[in-house]
């Protein structure tokens, strides 16, 4: 079963007749398989990996380090909820270590997602503290190394 | 006064493969060709075994090592041999490490056969084997193998091709090209035959580990065949190390010591940066090899399904990664084949003949490729055969 999950993770526009094929089982059970993953949570969605850079659009990416003062009775997922609840932010981790939450936000400008940490993030009352990385370059994401090596002509014969 | 092209062997100018090279030269000069041509994984080597590689630069051992190769990495070996095969090997004096499999084949042969002698070769095969039997000067004898008989060497065959010149048998099971394997059951009997036979079997094993359909088995594993087999493998197919030119040779101590005089000579030691970054792949590369048989085994069905919808019959390979596929019923010679398949539909498969007289009639395409190629291939595959059914 889970390889059927690690295909779609790897590649979630593979139809279900080509994948029935590979896993050698039919395709109405691939597909009553994946319709229960959705149903329960398992798969929670399809997404496309992009290399904005390539584009004109125009994307800042900040990891911050939040530290926050867990409230009574719902520990850490309260506080996080107000924080990934925002539109800005793409992605959220509760952490080991030396702080809480990691928060991935995403702006078209520094300056846009720094006056989101400012005004919406840094004065919520559990917020202790906050410091903010901006991503310079991204190699991999999700598995998937952005710049293509340049396949070469091979001559000779490899039989 | 001699040409300069005189001086040349009459045995290496003569030497096949030729025919195939044309298309090799042409998709160099064509845009947007699928190649299902080379048989080589598309995987990079795993990085924890480039990662060992580089770390032996960086550490400066950069001399030769001994011809054997380093006892450590014949100590993984043998480890390896043991742990996932149950074949019983000495480190010490019964594994060389080779510049890949066909080095192995190559000093195989070159220590067992000269004028005179007879190399039974099952085809079609890996051409290598011929090729290096031809270099020796002895004399290839091919036994065509057969499509019903799922390519599979029957003890009825070899007993046939067997003459009292016969000094030697090559067998190459998981086989390039057909994909074919042969369980112990099936080698049982050819076993049997050779076991009172003076004989020496090459088991050519590469694709040991892509085996798609129960355990790899080994006609080392019947005890009478362990000593008079020698056994090659090497990194090149499962651990995706092509480039890193290594592999290794099995046999019993005389016969690998008359090896190593050859490797001596030849070639010194195998490359030691390989050698460093095989010792990681023995040691933990176990993990990387399942996922990439996982993934051949998919691409694999993937292929099969997309031939037999364009209307080629293929057997069902259960080892290697290659796809051998029956191209008679289009009306077409494997070479007419391939060669509009590739001109006319951009999608390059070798024809059998390649690879011994008995694979006319069959093209091969290597499922060692993205999906996304193997089903474009297929997609432009159906639409040649349905172009020659509508004539």
């Amino acid at each position: 079963m889970n390889e059927i999950l690690e295909l779609l993770e790897k590649n979630s526009r593979i139809t279900t007749e080509q994948m029935a094929v590979m896993l050698e089982m039919s395709e109405t059970e691939l597909k009553a398989t994946i319709a229960k993953f959705e149903e329960d949570g398992i798969i929670l969605g399809y997404n496309t990996t992009i290399n904005w850079d390539l584009t004109d659009k125009e994307v800042v990416t900040a990891l911050i380090e939040v530290k926050v003062t867990p409230q009574r009775g719902e520990g850490f997922d309260r506080v996080a909820e107000r924080i990934y609840r925002f539109e800005e932010v793409h992605d959220c981790y509760l952490m080991s270590g030396g702080f809480d939450l990691t928060v991935i936000v995403e702006g078209k400008t520094m300056k846009e997602v720094a006056l989101f940490v400012a005004e919406k993030l840094a004065p919520l009352e559990s917020v202790v503290s906050t410091g903010t990385h901006f991503v310079l370059k991204k190699y991999k994401d999700k598995g998937i190394v952005f710049e293509k090596t340049a396949k070469e002509v091979k001559e000779g014969l490899f039989l | 006064m001699k040409k300069i092209e005189d001086f040349i062997l009459p045995s290496i100018r003569e030497m096949p493969p030729s025919g195939i090279r044309k298309y090799f030269d042409m998709i160099n000069e064509m845009q947007d060709v699928i190649s299902l041509g080379v048989g080589e994984p598309d995987f990079v080597t795993p990085w924890n075994i480039c990662e060992a590689g580089i770390f032996s630069l960086e550490k400066g051992q950069t001399s030769y090592s001994s011809n054997a190769g380093f006892i450590e990495l014949r100590r993984a070996i043998s480890d390896y041999l043991n742990r996932r095969f149950e074949m019983k090997y000495d480190a010490e004096n019964e594994i060389l490490v080779t510049v890949g499999g066909s080095e192995a084949i190559d000093i195989a042969l070159r220590a067992i056969v000269g004028k005179g002698d007879e190399v039974i070769i099952p085809e079609p095969s890996f051409v290598a084997y011929t090729g290096c039997t031809l270099m020796t000067g002895a004399t290839p004898v091919p036994i065509p193998l057969q499509e019903k008989n799922s390519f599979k060497l029957t003890v009825e065959e070899l007993e046939a091709a067997f003459t009292p010149n016969t000094k030697l048998i090559i067998l190459g099971f998981p086989n390039n090209p057909t994909g074919a394997i042969m369980t112990r059951e099936e080698l049982a009997p050819i076993a049997n035959f050779l076991k009172d036979k003076d004989v020496i079997v090459i088991s050519d094993e590469i694709y040991a580990e892509l085996t798609y359909s129960g355990k790899h088995a080994s006609i080392t594993s019947f005890p009478e065949m362990r000593d008079k087999t020698i056994m090659v493998s090497g990194f090149s197919k499962a651990f995706a190390m092509t480039g890193w030119r290594i592999g290794y040779v099995c046999a019993n101590p005389i016969l690998t010591d008359a090896m190593k005089k050859i490797h001596q000579y030849a070639l010194m030691c195998s490359p030691t940066i390989s050698q460093k970054a095989a010792i990681e792949a023995m040691n933990n590369g176990q993990l990387e090899v399942k996922k990439m048989t996982r993934e051949y085994n998919r691409r694999r069905r993937l292929m099969i399904d997309g031939f037999r919808k364009a209307g080629l019959t293929c057997f069902e390979p259960l080892g290697a990664f290659y796809v051998f596929a029956n191209v008679s019923g289009t009306g077409l010679t494997s070479e007419e084949f391939c060669d509009r398949l590739l001109i006319e539909h951009k999608v390059l498969m070798i024809p059998g003949e390649a690879f011994g007289e008995s694979g006319r009639g069959f093209a091969r395409a290597t499922y060692a490729t993205s999906y996304e190629n193997i089903i474009e291939a297929c997609k432009r595959i159906k639409n040649f055969t349905d172009s020659l059914r509508r004539g």
